[in-house]
């Protein structure tokens, strides 16, 4: 049943945006957000959906996959819609008491919030689903390098993030084992209120959490014995390179940025 | 023959917790592990054998006594890294030594932290995967691999570091039968291919049947030391330490209590069965 859940959603291929150095993918992706919240008007949001569109045709990353992504924010999507549509301040719509609430003002600002938040959520999926998650942890691992500077522990947060990543797997089918074990003796998890099965859940997290430290203690010693000892002097397996096609969609990118915000100097 | 590991009067004694006796598990053990042999210990819960293994890559430093490997101290902190590279170890739970989500990657663990340049690393990865004949695997996720499949992989990260020694600590114990017979194959075969030194703690009779040499440990001491012919013939012995003795010795023994005059030493089916057909006949 657990088994089901596919976690850091990644779908595998072979496209030149899969192929692309996961730091360009992660830089790419900040400066389409500052674009994105850069846009002001109509023309801005097209050049933004047409950029948005032809990454997606790139990726190969079926539409479906993307607004299936969508559904669990479309009631933040609603709720601040609604409120840019009754909070705006400017020419009333028309008479009457909800019309009168509702400013022209208003319907232009939900409507590209709208535009907005859906954007923005596309386009930060379409990172993850082009890049595995221990791909993502090597690009942000040696993006964050210079922050070392500052004794921010950054090999050991990527490190830790990766275990975290190859474990999530084998905690669920622990969590499943434990289920099994306590339903073959008369737990009950489905029935009762919300409380009930909440408290339903405690012994399944009690002996999940001792496996998890057992595992952890295990893991360090056979780490040990691996000869690890911390991000010094180490070398990989996979070295990262940047690649022409990296540098040319950094520069396109970063053009993309200087364009809308010249659009947004002149209104639009 | 040069010396792998030498342990001289190891002693060690777990912490004790509150309002207890410290526990100990190693009394004076003094021995000798040459280079290139195929090492066996057993012993029952307790008897200190995994303590000992602990003892073979600086896990866990002697509280008395010392432990050498190829002449090195264990107790010298400068020499940790080359000790725990010429000796590797895999434990009895795969799923708790694999770090990486990739096969290969997992592999490439040990030969990273060691600071080996890049295109090493893709070669000595390509050689153990190869070694332990989990080529096909390289891109795999290691938790969708059997048991056996998984320890391999763990072996092959052992391998990656090119080590003078691996010591499997109980490696089979929590593997079906296919998954022991693929691990002990693929270690008999780097120990005779490789000349890799390996040390097998188990429980198991016949997997230590197989091995140069059987220590078998008792209350933190070595109890016998010896070829398993010789250490396997002592049934009573094995018996009053709380340990079997392989099948076929087991049925020996059983034919001359009951009179018939049979060797006790035969370690497989075929030696067990000449020797009843020669005493038959």
């Amino acid at each position: 049943m657990l088994k089901d859940i596919t976690l850091g959603q990644y779908f595998p291929g072979d496209t030149p945006a899969h192929r692309l150095d996961p730091r360009t993918k992660i830089l790419i992706t900040i400066l389409y957000i500052v674009a994105l919240f850069n846009a002001k008007w109509l023309v801005s949001y097209a050049v933004m959906a047409a950029v948005l569109m032809t990454c997606i045709a790139i990726s190969k990353v079926k539409p479906r996959a993307l607004t299936k992504g969508l559904k669990p924010i479309f009631i933040i999507v609603a709720f601040t819609a609604v409120m840019n549509l009754f909070f705006t301040s400017g020419t009333p719509l028309g008479a009457g008491w909800l019309l009168s609430h509702i400013t022209v003002e208003g319907c232009w600002a939900a409507f590209f919030m709208i535009l907005r938040i859906v954007m923005l959520i596309m386009g930060t999926f379409l990172l993850t689903y082009t890049t595995s998650p221990i791909t993502l942890t090597d690009g942000l691992e040696h993006l964050m390098n210079p922050l070392k500077k500052i004794r921010v522990p950054v090999h050991e947060l990527s490190m830790m993030m990766s275990i975290a990543l190859r474990f999530i797997p084998t905690l669920i089918e622990e969590t499943d084992k434990i289920m099994s074990a306590q339903k073959a003796r008369g737990a009950d998890f489905e029935s009762g209120n919300f409380l009930r099965r909440a408290k339903a859940l405690v012994p399944i997290l009690v002996p999940l959490f001792i496996s998890a430290f057992r595992r952890a203690d295990e893991l360090a010693t056979a780490m040990e014995c691996r000869c690890y000892h911390g991000g010094e002097g180490r070398t990989a397996l996979h070295v990262l390179r940047y690649r022409a096609a990296d540098y040319l969609t950094l520069v396109a990118f970063a053009a993309l940025v200087a364009g809308i915000i010249l659009l947004k100097k002149a209104g639009l | 023959m040069s010396t792998m590991i030498e342990t001289k009067d190891l002693c060690f004694a777990y912490p004790a917790g509150e309002n207890e006796k410290p526990q100990t598990a190693l009394s004076s053990v003094d021995l000798t592990i040459e280079k290139g042999t195929f090492v066996a210990v057993l012993g029952h819960n307790g008897s200190g054998k995994s303590t000992l293994a602990k003892h073979f890559n600086a896990v866990l430093l002697p509280a008395g006594g010392k432990v050498y490997v190829e002449g090195r101290d264990t107790q010298d902190e400068e020499l940790l890294l080359e000790i725990r590279r010429r000796v590797g170890m895999v434990f009895q739970n795969p799923d708790n030594q694999i770090v990486a989500n990739v096969v290969e990657e997992d592999v490439a663990f040990a030969p990273e932290n060691l600071g080996v340049p890049p295109a090493e690393i893709r070669r000595r990865v390509d050689d153990a995967l190869a070694a332990v004949g989990m080529s096909e695997f390289t891109r795999h996720a290691p938790h969708l691999l059997s048991g056996g499949q998984k320890q391999r992989v763990a072996i092959a990260g052992v391998i990656a570091m090119e080590p003078a020694c691996i010591v499997l600590d109980e490696a089979t114990a929590m593997l079906d039968p296919m998954g022991r017979r693929e691990v002990l194959e693929t270690i008999e075969k780097l120990n005779r291919d490789e000349g890799i030194t390996v040390i097998l703690i188990t429980h198991h009779m016949d997997e230590a049947a197989r091995a140069d040499r059987v220590v078998v440990m008792n209350n933190g001491r070595v109890a016998m030391d010896g070829a398993p012919r010789a250490i396997f013939a002592r049934v009573e012995e094995l018996r009053a330490m709380g340990l079997t003795v392989p099948d076929t010795v087991a049925l020996l023994y059983d034919l001359k209590q009951a009179g018939w005059t049979v060797p006790l030493d035969a370690l497989t089916p075929d030696e067990c069965a000449r020797a009843v057909c020669a005493c038959l006949s």
